[in-house]
Formats: structure tokens, C-alpha cells, sequence
């Protein structure tokens, strides 16, 4: 199959847990990482690594851990400015996850009535919720971009929604639900023509595109860690220095100061500005590992292998009877989520069957109910694949939907 | 692994899913000993709307019906089926002890052996609770007639009305 990574064995070898058997012995076959990734090994022997020789407090201890700590924890802010091209490390915020950056935004962005904040129909809850948040404490109009039948942004009122009154366009780079791939710079000029600020949430492109803030020219970008190989609780907001030196504080803290008094204190310029107490710090030194794993296999050669799986998985899917897939049917403009329905079977009845043969995969909303609705639908399956996902594990879902048929006595 | 899924789908359970019994909203929502309540299961999506009448018996309160639209899996669809079967009729004390009976079944963690006398049906859902996250689904239905009935119950004196949560 063309576009597949040539070293796909081997890159599988990099996961141990691609070798683990599930009840009953079936091996698994895991297409839920859009959900999560899976850790290649190196990252995990870099955090034990770190835990057992090298761990401390940062910037603040004045011993040879310490500064090894420090050290590590830098070191991973620079490999992260490096994977997203970023002009300056400055301008790499460590965060818990890609939510608390959209809420770090939405909450030092300062709005105000007759501001608008636009965002799309499409966008995962954590990029709904915490702009409608701000909207309501700031008394600013909340507009979205509503979409099309074949899932993507319905661009058509696209001058009405944006204006001269716009503050944020703040949009996903590649849907969680629809696997759409958003026209990203066309939607950031149209932002700056406005003076309106551009929000991407990478949080699904940053694992499978390459993602080049300079060349999307955006204003920022978020994206969470344990989606791209990294660990959990490690996210990453990126913005433009001046930007984010011009946002008050977010959390008040350690490390987020200049100078503190009884009385006021003055606040340090970003990254430490947004970066109060101590940070996840083995987490950062796991993700800093985890885009250094990406950029070494490429992100170009991984985009590949995602569309060669998604094209496929998209034929396999189309195999089963009474089964609609929501989302864009070209495998080239859109990422490897497919979520879909299946007539007569709900999608907790389909992951169980699916996972009693050892296939992993999500049901329900995924955190985009809006998305949901538009399409008539309460929730859905998505099986989503990544770096190490083979062909064969995508005959596996397809076999295992044609049981589930089965199982249903469906048709 | 198909017998440990057999004993989830439970053949009953999979004819209640397909042919509910008493689906679909009825009776006034307005009269007297009336509640209608509205739960959802945030993790999936999962909705049920369930209306309760109670009605005055010899042996004090009655469920005289119950009446539900609902969207969701094969598990919270038949136990909403299953549930309306076995406390329509009943009074009110004797469905809220038949109500706590089920409940400790799916909390039970398939430890807890299912009284057919008092569960019926409802015993096809003891395969659920060796299932976590399964659990929810059959319990959907069953706290929101507790709820629709603890309302109903206490405005039942006055006029009755619709609530919503």
C-alpha cells in the first residue's frame, strides 16, 4: 500500500503496548488515538530516566539536580518551539492540557460588549464552553460557523460573521468528530483582516500534520501532549511574544513574578508569566522526548501513512452494510478520526461487541455534541488511527463490524 | 470472551431492546400526581424522558403508569423497558423497594445472585454489572423514575405539573 511508513514493524516494536493480549488472548488492535496515543518506549525510559536520576524542583533549586532538572525541563521547551517552528522558545507556554490554554486565553482576552467572539460548529467542547464562559462574563456575542452536509465549515455567511467588531476567531485545525481538515490560513487572514485574534486548537493536528506556526502566521495555538505520543497532563499554549506579554496573569503564583510586595507585585514576561508554581515537569521532559520521536520519523511521512490508513479504513468501512460515515469521504482532506453510524446498532453496543475481539475504539459524543446535532445524531463509533495503525488492524475493525451485524441480528 | 459478551446480552435483554414495552410519552403531564423529569448520562449522551402518574389505591399510593422517551443503547433501552414493566401497578413503597433490589444488583459487581421473584425480567441485567461502564446505562432509567416519582409524590397533593432538571 503506498504512503504506509516503510519502517512500520519497527515503529511498532517502539510501543510495548501494541504487544499486549486482552481477555480471552485476542491481541490488541487499538484505533482510539485520537482519544490518546500510545507512548513509544523512549519516551517512557526518558521520564523514568528523569524520576530516578535527574528529578528536583526547577529554576528554583540551587544544587547539581537542580540545574539538571532545569536543565531537562528547557530542554523540552526548545524541542517543543522547534516542533512547531516557532520563532522564539519565549513563546512556548507548558499548560496542563490544550483545555486550560483555550481557557487561559478565554480568560485574559479582554472583551466586552458589542465584541464578538467567532468559533465553528465543529469545534471539540473545551473550544465551545470556555469561549461561551467569556461571552458571559463579558457581556461579548458568541457566532459560529455552522457546516456543511459533507462536514465541512459552511464558509457562506463567512463576511457576516466576522467583523470589524470580531476580538477571536478561535477554530480547530482538524475536527476530533469529522476528521475535516479546516482551511487554516485562509481563516487566520481573515481574522487579521479584521484586527480579530486567531485561536487554532492543534489539538488533533499537532499528532499527524506538520504544524508550522510562522507559515499559518496565526496569533496562537494550542495542542495537548498525550495526543502526540507524549504523556498526560502536559499541554502546550504557543503565541506570538508581544501577544502574550500584552495578557494579564492567569494564575497568581511562584515563578509567575518579577517582584512581589504586600501591597502588589509586578509579573514575570512569558513563558514563566503564565507558568505559576511548580510545572509538570517530568511531563514536559516526556513530551519534549515524544516531538523529538515525531520529528525524527517525520511528520510528513505521517501524514502519509494517516491518509493511506483513512483512505483505506474509508473503502473497508463502506463494506458495511447500513453504515453512514459522518465527515468528508476524501482521505485527503481530512485527518484519521472517522466517525460513523450503523443502522440498528447503538455505538456502546458496537465498542462492546468490537471490544470483546480486542478492538479499542470510541463511542459516544467525543466532546463535540454540537457536531453531533448538526448531523441528527446523538452519538457515534470512531475508530481512529495513527503512526503504528497497519491495514490489517483495519480489516480487524471492518471484520468486527460485520459481526456486530451479526451479533445484532441487524438486516 | 463471546460467552463473558453472551452474558451481557442476555436474550431478554436484546428482545426488550428491540420491542419496548410502554415507550412513548402519555397521559396528561399536567394532572394531579404528575411528574415528568428529564436525565441524561453526560459521559455518552444517553437521554431519557420519563413520566410517572401516581394515583391514590386502596393501600395508599399507586404507580399507576409510566410513560418514556428515550435515546440510547441496547442496556439503557430494555432496562427502561424492563423497569416500566415491574413497577406499573404497584404501589409506590413496594416499586421503590423493587428500585433499591435492582440497584444493589448493578452495584454488586456481578457478586450479588438476582432474586427472580422480585426482578423478573430484570435479572438478564445481572452479565451488566460485571461491566463498569455499562453500569450507568442500565441505571439511567431507573434513577429518573425515582426522581419523576419522589416529585410526583410530593406536589401530587396540589396540582401535579411537568419539572424539568
Amino acid at each position: 500500500m503506498e504512503g504506509l511508513l516503510p519502517d512500520l514493524d519497527v515503529i511498532r516494536k517502539d510501543f510495548p503496548i501494541l504487544e499486549r493480549t486482552l481477555a480471552g488472548g485476542v491481541p490488541l488492535v487499538y484505533l482510539d488515538s485520537a482519544n490518546t496515543s500510545q507512548k513509544p518506549q523512549v519516551v517512557i525510559d526518558t521520564m523514568v530516566d528523569h524520576l530516578e536520576r535527574h528529578n528536583a524542583n526547577i529554576a528554583r533549586a540551587m544544587h547539581q539536580l537542580g540545574a539538571e532538572s532545569t536543565e531537562a525541563y528547557e530542554g523540552a521547551r526548545d524541542k517543543v518551539a522547534a516542533f512547531l517552528n516557532a520563532p522564539s522558545r519565549n513563546e512556548v507556554v507548558f499548560t496542563k492540557n490544550a483545555t486550560e490554554a483555550l481557557n487561559l486565553l478565554a480568560r485574559t482576552i479582554e472583551l466586552g460588549p458589542g465584541d464578538n467572539v467567532v468559533i465553528t460548529e465543529m469545534e471539540h467542547h473545551s473550544n465551545i464552553v470556555s469561549w461561551q464562559l467569556a461571552c458571559e462574563r463579558s457581556g461579548a456575542e458568541l457566532r459560529w460557523f455552522g457546516l456543511t452536509d459533507e462536514g465541512e465549515l459552511d464558509l457562506g455567511n463567512a463576511d457576516q460573521l466576522v467583523d470589524e467588531n470580531t476580538k477571536v476567531l478561535a477554530f480547530t485545525w482538524v475536527s476530533n468528530m469529522l476528521g475535516t481538515i479546516n482551511p487554516v490560513t485562509d481563516l487566520v487572514e481573515r481574522a487579521r483582516a479584521f484586527g480579530a485574534l486567531s485561536v487554532i486548537d492543534a489539538s488533533q493536528a499537532a499528532p499527524q500534520l506538520p504544524v508550522d506556526v510562522q507559515a499559518v502566521g496565526c496569533d496562537f495555538l494550542v495542542f495537548t501532549g498525550h495526543k502526540v505520543c507524549g504523556p498526560t497532563g502536559i499541554g502546550v499554549l504557543w503565541g506570538r511574544e508581544d501577544l502574550l506579554n500584552a495578557l494579564p496573569p492567569f494564575h497568581g503564583g511562584g515563578e509567575m513574578i518579577e517582584t512581589v510586595t504586600m501591597a502588589r507585585s509586578t509579573y514575570a514576561k512569558v513563558p514563566h508569566r503564565f507558568e505559576a508554581g511548580t510545572p509538570p515537569i517530568v511531563e514536559a521532559v516526556g513530551l519534549g522526548c515524544a516531538v523529538d520521536y515525531l520529528g525524527h520519523i517525520g511528520l510528513d511521512a505521517i501524514h502519509a501513512h494517516e491518509q493511506a490508513i483513512t483512505a483505506y479504513a474509508l473503502e473497508g468501512l463502506q463494506t458495511v452494510p447500513g453504515l453512514r460515515v459522518m465527515g468528508p469521504l476524501d482521505a485527503t482532506r481530512r485527518g484519521g478520526a472517522i466517525s460513523f453510524e450503523l443502522d440498528g446498532v447503538h455505538p456502546h453496543d458496537i465498542a462492546q461487541v468490537l471490544d470483546s475481539r480486542g478492538v479499542a475504539v470510541r463511542a459516544g459524543h467525543h466532546c463535540a455534541k454540537p457536531a453531533h446535532a448538526r448531523f441528527g445524531v446523538q452519538s457515534s463509533t470512531r475508530m481512529s488511527s495513527y503512526l503504528y495503525t497497519t491495514p490489517a488492524e483495519i480489516d480487524a475493525l471492518v471484520e468486527g463490524l460485520h459481526h456486530t451485524r451479526s451479533y445484532f441480528k441487524v438486516g | 470472551m463471546s460467552a463473558e459478551l453472551d452474558s451481557l446480552y442476555q436474550e431478554i435483554i436484546l428482545d426488550h431492546y428491540k420491542n419496548p414495552h410502554h415507550k412513548g410519552l402519555r397521559g396528561d403531564p399536567s394532572s394531579a400526581g404528575t411528574a415528568e423529569v428529564h436525565h441524561v448520562n453526560p459521559t455518552c449522551g444517553d437521554e431519557v424522558t420519563l413520566r410517572v402518574h401516581l394515583a391514590d389505591g386502596a393501600e395508599g399510593r399507586v404507580v399507576q403508569d409510566v410513560s418514556y422517551d428515550a435515546v440510547g443503547c441496547s442496556i439503557s433501552q430494555a432496562s427502561t423497558s424492563v423497569m416500566a414493566d415491574l413497577v406499573i401497578g404497584k404501589p409506590v413503597d413496594e416499586a421503590m423497594s423493587i428500585h433499591q433490589t435492582f440497584l444493589e444488583l448493578m452495584q454488586g459487581k456481578g457478586q450479588v445472585e438476582p432474586d427472580e421473584d422480585v426482578l423478573e425480567d430484570g435479572i438478564a441485567f445481572a452479565g451488566v454489572a460485571k461491566f463498569p461502564a455499562r453500569v450507568k446505562c442500565a441505571l439511567l432509567s431507573w434513577m429518573a423514575w425515582k426522581d419523576a416519582t419522589a416529585q410526583a409524590q410530593s406536589d401530587s397533593a396540589q396540582t401535579g405539573g411537568v419539572t424539568h432538571d
